[in-house]
Parts: C-alpha cells; structure tokens; sequence
C-alpha cells in the first residue's frame, strides 16, 4: 500500500521542482501587434468574431468561459438575432417543473455552458489535467495576450535528451515545456465565412483577440473615457495653478 | 475668537453655533489655522492621503454593494462588478489602485517627514498617529487585497496569516483562530470582508486624532523652526486650500493614467485565476507597497527572528523622535544626515526590489545587506549622526529666513 | 487671527492697481469653480448609476411562460423580475362578472377590455398596489374577497375577477404587465 504512494509523491515533488527549473529557460514570448494595444486601441472586429468561432468550434470542447454570457457578444457586433441563434444553438442545463435537470435551447441571459459540469469531470475526461476557464487568460498570464499566443503557436517536436512525459506535449513557451494539451489549432481547421485563410498563426491571432476582448471588455470604454478624464484633469490643473498664483501673489 | 459664535451673521448658523460650535471649530481649523507661509509641496501629501481616504471609503462602499463574501462566489462577483455593474470596472479599478496610490501618498508623506525632523518635539505624538495609521492601513490593504478571492489573495492570505505561527507556544492556536478554520476558507473571508469595511472608518478616527495633534503643535516647515509670530504664518485658507487642490488636480493626472490605462500593471495577474487551495503559485509575491518588509521576513534564515525583524521594521519608527538626537530638525541644515537620508531611501527601494524577486543569487544579498542597513541607519546611525555632526546656521525666523542666518550653536 | 485673515482681503487691493485685474480673477476663479463642480458632477454619476439594475439583471427582464396546463378556472403564479405574476384562466361567468361592471363607479376606472388581451386570460403583476403585499386567491383555498378576484391580507384590499380594486385602501388596479401571445399556449412577459 504504502510503497507505491511514496513512489507517486516522488515523482510528484519531481514534477514540483523540474517546473521552475525549466521556467527560468522558457525564451520571452515574441511581442505581437494587436488591434487593442497602445492609448487608442479598439478590437479589431471581424478578428474577434473569428477568434469565437475558433473558441466555439475547437476550444470549447474542453474550455469553458464561464464568466460570459451570450448577451455579451452583441459588443463583437453580432445583432440581436444573431446573439439569439448563438445561444440556442447551446445546450444549457436547466430544472424543469417537475425539478428535473434536463437539457434546453440557451437564452441571451445565459451563460457561457461550459462543457464539463465540475472540475473532477474535466479532469477525469482529460487524462488528469484541467482544462482553464479561458475568460480571464489572457489577464491571468504573464505576459498577457502575447504569452497565449506564444504558446498556441509554440506546439514543437522535443529537443533529443528532453524527457517527456507520457500524455504530455512539448511546448516552446508553456513552463516546464510540458502541457497536457495536444496542439489545439491546424491548418483549414475551421471555415471563416469571410474567407480568411484558416492558418495556424491567423487563427491563434483571431482567438487572442477574441480571449482579451472576453477578458477586459471594458477595454474600448475604459480607454476613451481616459483621454476625456486626463484632457479635463490637465486643464482643471492649469486653471487651479493660475489660481494658486494668483492667491499667493502677495506672499512671494 | 474663534470660539465666540458673534462672528457668523445669520441667525440659523449663530444659534446652532452657540450650542455647538461646529462653525466656529471648522472656521478655526479649516480657514484660519495659522500655517507656516514657506510649505514646499513636499507639504501636500497630508492632504493628498486625506483625499485618497476619502475615495477609498466611497468607492469601498459602493463595491460591497456588488461584492459577494463567501468563497464560492466572491471571485465571480468581482468579474460581475467588472462586466455586468453600471461602471462597475471603474469603480473596482479605482478601488484596486486606490490603494496603490494611498500608500504612495502616504510613503512620501512620511519621507517628508523623516527628512524635515517632522517627528521631533514637541510632534512625538503626531508621528506615533501616523504610524498607527500605516499600521491600520497595512491590515486594510492585507485584507482587501484577500476579498477577490484569486491566487495570490488565497495564497497571500494564507502565508501572512501563517507568520502568527510564528509565535512560541501559542502560535498554531492563534492562527487557527484567525482563519476560524483549519486553513484559509470561507470565514476567513467573512471576517476579513468585515474587518476591511470596518478599519477604514477606525484610520478616519485615527486621522481626526492626526490632525488634531497637528493643529496643536502646528506644522513643522522646510526650515525646521518654530513658528515666531504672526509674521511667519498665513491662514490655511485660500493658501493652502488652493495649493493642495491644485495639488490634487496634478495627482489625479498621474492616478488616472493608471485606472484608464494600465488598470492592471501594480497588480499580480495570478490574482485573475481563482484560489485553488490545493496549487500554490510558484512565485507568491504581495503588492509593491509591502515588498520591502517581505524582503526583510526573508532575508533571516529563522522564522521567528524573521517575523520579528519585519514587524520591528514599522514599530521601530515609533522610536525616532528619541533615536534621532540631533538639536536641528531640517535636513536641509544637517549635512550628514541629508546623505544618510538619501542612501535610507535607496536601501528601502532596494528592499522592495529584492522583496519581488525569490529569495536566492543577488536578491537574497540585496535584502541581507539591505535589513541590516536598514536597522542600521535607525538604531545607530541616526543617534551618532546626531551626535558628532555639526549642523549648518539655521535661520532664525520663517519670515526672515536670509537676513538672522546665523550659526546654530550661538541660535 | 484678525492678523492672518488681512493678507488674503491685501491679494484683492494688490490686484487692482493692474487695471482689470479684479475683473480678470474673478473670472478665473469661477471658470475654475464650474470646471471643479463639473468634475465632481462627472465622478458622482458613475457612482449613483452603479446602484440601477445591472446588464445580467436587465437581462433578465421577460419570460416566457407555457400556458397549456392550465386550465379553466386555474391561476399560475409565475416570476417575472423577482415579482408574482398571477396568470388566471378565467371561466365564463368570472368574464361576464368583470364585462358588467359599471366602469366609471370604480375607484381606478377601467374597463376589463383595457386590461386583457384575450378575455379568457388575465394576466396581472400579483403585487397589491397599497404597500406591495402578495393578494391571497390563486390557491383553490384562498380567499378571493367580497369580488371574486383576489384579497390582500396586509390591509384588506379587494380585487374583482379583473385584477380591479373594488374596496380597502389599496389607489389602484393590479399592474397589467406588457406581454405577448407568443404561441396560442405560450406567453412571453416583459
């Protein structure tokens, strides 16, 4: 009984310890352009639209985004309709009258389903690993949307010597270099309606942008009520430093 | 006179007055408090703090209209307040680094203070009021930094709780009590939620104490000497009234770069993942304002000696009036001691960087080096200096500060 | 004190000397004033508007309900923003009862045609418009007042088979919420 559970700690505190000793090496994610950076930046659109449908047909199988509701998409510029046939086109868990759980059409006010319904489900479905709540991960991560990138983009063949577990990929920019995730994105993997080629950079480029408008949607609003904020502050402080110059005229 | 109501024309203000003198005490205190004519703008950050208590009550309370204090909710009730509340990603952001730039206000508030002699007689008591202060807003900050219930607050809660432990014989008994609970849980969030709403309203007491201690012993100045007479002072308002709204105008400027535009740079982003109580993060860092004592705890290989050296690093303070020995209290006048001030800056700063980096290689000789400097520069230092330096003239009056310069020890 | 106050009135003659001196603060000294007052109008706003209802609240704000089970001289109680809404399937007598009435003897005159769509079916907000009680008469052993219709139990209000106060101190009728047949058995309120 015991041996093997020492054995598994072992290995554990191995797993534990081979992590930030591998991290120290993980090379700085390249910086990308993104349509939101910089004082002026706003999401590129038709690129978030794509980088949901990339979250919808590939990552969603294992991902959720469970602090997003389907109501919110109408800010990536799909119209109320649009919104509608997104959400019923979900399974959401419910209660009927007779306190059942059943299955039904989502609504705009629901949120995003997620596709396991506790963490110990997701873990078991997936070899032991969790898969994250995607909301917050590009807020959540060093490095931000340039670091999810880097990682999506990262998927490599093992340098020779590199002790890979089994179950696990080898990942340029993830720490430790092993993730559980296979490489999530291939080549023509979805069909964009706006016929944009479907390739692995493209794609993880519309997905970050999907992923940090999900992650700060107040983003674009933040940012134009800060110009408003700061062109007033500066001019409150030119006006209060004249009046401060001419209260204290008598005293210098 | 001003505790005579005869001064107030109308009747209503007259006849409260008479009964309770709130007018007169706010003319008084407010507009005609005799304040030296030669404050720098070093002097605004008293005020600069004031406001920000100001803002970090306000926005508090409107942010525990939306927040849920209870383990499973509370990190998804903050991503409500940021997504779904009316302005609610304002409110928070101001909120989170609200208390960033309280503790920036207030760290060159006291910086001030120590350069200019600010603690000595008769302000001992002033000084002590400021610290209890810090202290009070350390404890706020702890635990409000905890209520979003992400990674680092579970983790930082959890380590800072755990320095408790520290203590001999009763140590694991009283961090059982502070968790209510065999390890950070949810009433450990009840009571830190309670206590963060609370202990703002005890440090606005504590600051109405601050002020009152300083209206006593009136301001100190960039001089160091005491007021001589009426000559020296002017009336707080409009002079400084106007001063510290301008200085208030510039502040916001700087504030407002950060919520508008770089809400997230003072903060951690592990603090975005949800505390998971069976994973630590493998970097645990507290916030900037903290990094220097966390330095400190760390650069002792023993726990309790640690635990000691980063809680004597504050209380320390409470005993410069009587360590620091010089008669002068101006640096300005202090050749000494100026240098010594700056290199004490230098050691703080450097303390703060190798608090946010692990403790091993060059950090960790940063902060041994550092906590020893640091004790240093207040137990031994500033006593000597005191002693053997030999201070520059000091002027004889604020009014006249150029024409009866003359040498300090025939003053 | 007397003292101190003087160099602030000396400012003021200090000014006057350079011509329009005086004229030129005063102006400055108000626009500084407008532009402080709209900035704290400006802060104040984002603050009162973040106690109004929510995005996920107002989300919320319509329901769709199956009417299909319910059948004549049955209610169902639904929620629609946090409130009862009572739905009543009313039998044919409890129409005439409600069509007869003599309208402009009512304390809220209104006639039944205004407050139905299909006269078969009434749907009323189920909150007492005295003080916001919960009427009693959508169980079978409910009391339904002196009409018919529904009793408030706080301070006896009466409603009539039409939702309408007929006695007690309650000033109105029982709110008729916007709603729509979406299906002949299916009714989405708000």
């Amino acid at each position: 009984m015991r041996a093997p559970a020492r054995t598994l700690m072992a290995v554990g505190i191995a797993a534990a310890l081979a992590v930030p000793a591998f991290a120290a090496e993980a090379p700085h994610p390249a910086k990308q352009h993104w349509s939101f950076s910089g004082f002026f930046g706003t999401f590129d659109r038709a690129a978030a639209q794509r980088g949901f449908q990339v979250y919808k047909e590939v990552c969603a199988s294992c991902h959720s985004m469970q602090y997003l509701s389907y109501r919110h998409l109408a800010a990536l510029g799909f119209n109320e309709e649009e919104v509608k046939a997104i959400a019923a086109g979900v399974e959401v868990p419910d209660l009927n009258d007779e306190g059942e759980a059943v299955k039904r059409p989502g609504r705009p006010s629901d949120r995003f389903a997620s596709p396991f319904p506790n963490e110990k489900a997701a873990r078991a479905a997936n070899n032991g690993a969790f898969p994250v709540d995607l909301t917050l991960v590009t807020k959540a991560r060093e490095g931000g949307p340039d670091y999810v990138y880097a990682v999506l983009t990262g998927y490599k063949d093992a340098p020779s010597g590199f002790q890979l577990q089994p179950g696990m990929n080898y990942n340029e920019y993830f720490p430790g270099h092993q993730i559980a995730m296979p490489p999530p994105l291939s080549d023509d993997q979805v069909t964009f309606a706006d016929n944009t080629k479907a390739s692995v950079p493209q794609m993880a480029k519309d997905l970050v942008t999907f992923l940090s408008w999900a992650a700060e949607p107040e983003l674009e609003a933040r940012k134009a009520m800060g110009i408003k904020v700061i062109l007033f502050l500066i001019v409150l402080s030119g006006l209060l430093y004249a009046v401060k110059r001419k209260v204290w005229a008598d005293v210098h | 006179m001003a505790s005579t109501s005869a001064m107030f024309d109308n009747k209503l203000v007259k006849w409260v007055d008479e009964r309770l003198p709130i007018f007169s005490t706010m003319q008084h205190a407010g507009m005609e408090y005799p304040t030296p004519r030669n404050l720098s703008y070093w002097w605004n950050f008293g005020s600069l703090a004031g406001f920000m208590l100001v803002v970090m009550i306000v926005t508090g309370i409107v942010l525990a209209m939306h927040y849920t204090p209870h383990a499973d909710h509370a990190f998804a009730s903050v991503e409500r307040i940021m997504r779904d509340v009316n302005y609610g990603w304002l409110i928070r952001y101001i909120h989170m680094n609200g208390g960033s730039m309280f503790f920036i206000v207030v760290y060159i508030h006291m910086f001030r203070g120590l350069y200019y002699g600010s603690y000595k007689a008769p302000r001992e008591l002033l000084w002590w009021l400021g610290l209890v202060i810090l202290v009070l807003m350390m404890a706020t900050a702890f635990m409000g930094y905890v209520l979003p219930w992400g990674q680092m607050s579970f983790w930082g809660a959890t380590v800072i709780t755990n320095l408790f432990s520290a203590v001999p014989f009763f140590g694991e008994h009283i961090v059982t009590w502070l968790w209510g609970g065999f390890s950070v849980d949810n009433p450990t969030l009840n009571r830190f939620f309670s206590l963060h709403y609370l202990l703002p309203f005890v440090i606005a007491a504590v600051v109405f104490l601050h002020i009152w201690a300083l209206h006593t012993t009136k301001s100190n100045n960039p001089l160091g000497i005491d007021i001589k007479g009426p000559q020296d002072t002017i009336p707080f308002h409009p002079y400084y009234t106007v001063k510290d709204m301008y200085g208030v105008a510039v502040f916001l400027i700087f504030y407002a770069l950060f919520v508008f535009f770089a809400p997230n740079m003072l903060g951690d982003p592990v603090n975005y993942v949800p505390a998971n109580p069976l994973q630590t993060p493998p970097h645990i860092v507290p916030e900037w304002y903290f990094l220097p004592y966390y330095a400190i705890l760390r650069a002792i290989p023993n726990k309790l000696l640690g635990v000691i050296a980063m809680f004597g690093s504050i209380l320390i303070f409470f005993l410069t009036p009587w360590l620091d020995t010089s008669r002068v209290r101006s640096a300005r006048y202090r050749p000494v001691y100026k240098w010594l001030f700056w290199v004490f800056v230098i050691c703080c700063i450097a303390l703060g960087w190798a608090g946010a980096k692990p403790p091993e290689g060059l950090a960790l000789w940063v902060a041994r080096i550092g906590t020893v400097y640091y004790f240093l520069h207040l137990i031994v230092l500033m006593p000597l200096v005191g002693w053997f330096e030999r201070p520059l003239p000091v002027p004889k009056s604020i009014a006249t500060p150029v024409l009866s310069a003359q040498p300090m020890e025939k003053a | 004190m007397a003292d101190s106050a003087n160099p602030a009135q000396a400012g003021g003659a200090h000014a006057n000397p350079h011509g329009d001196g005086t004229n030129r603060r005063d102006f400055l000294f108000m626009l500084t004033g407008a532009a402080g007052a709209v900035g704290a109008a400006s802060v104040a706003w984002p603050l009162i508007d973040s106690m109004n209802p929510a995005a996920d609240v107002l989300a919320l704000s319509s329901t769709e309900v199956n009417i299909a089970p319910v059948e004549v001289g049955q209610a169902i109680t639904v929620v629609w923003r946090g409130k009862p809404v009572f739905v009543r399937r009313r039998t044919a007598e409890e129409i005439a009862a409600a069509e007869k009435v003599a309208v402009k003897d009512l304390p809220d005159p209104q006639p039944d045609s205004a407050r139905v769509k299909k006269p078969e079916w009434l749907i009323v907000v189920g909150v007492c418009t005295h003080l916001g009680c919960v009427p009693l008469g959508q169980k079978l052993g409910d009391p339904r007042g002196d009409y018919g219709g529904w009793f408030c139990p706080c301070h006896g209000s009466h409603y009539d088979t039409s939702g309408r106060i007929r006695k007690g101190p309650a000033p109105a009728n029982l709110e008729v919420p916007g709603y729509v047949f979406v299906t002949d058995t299916s009714v989405k309120i708000g």
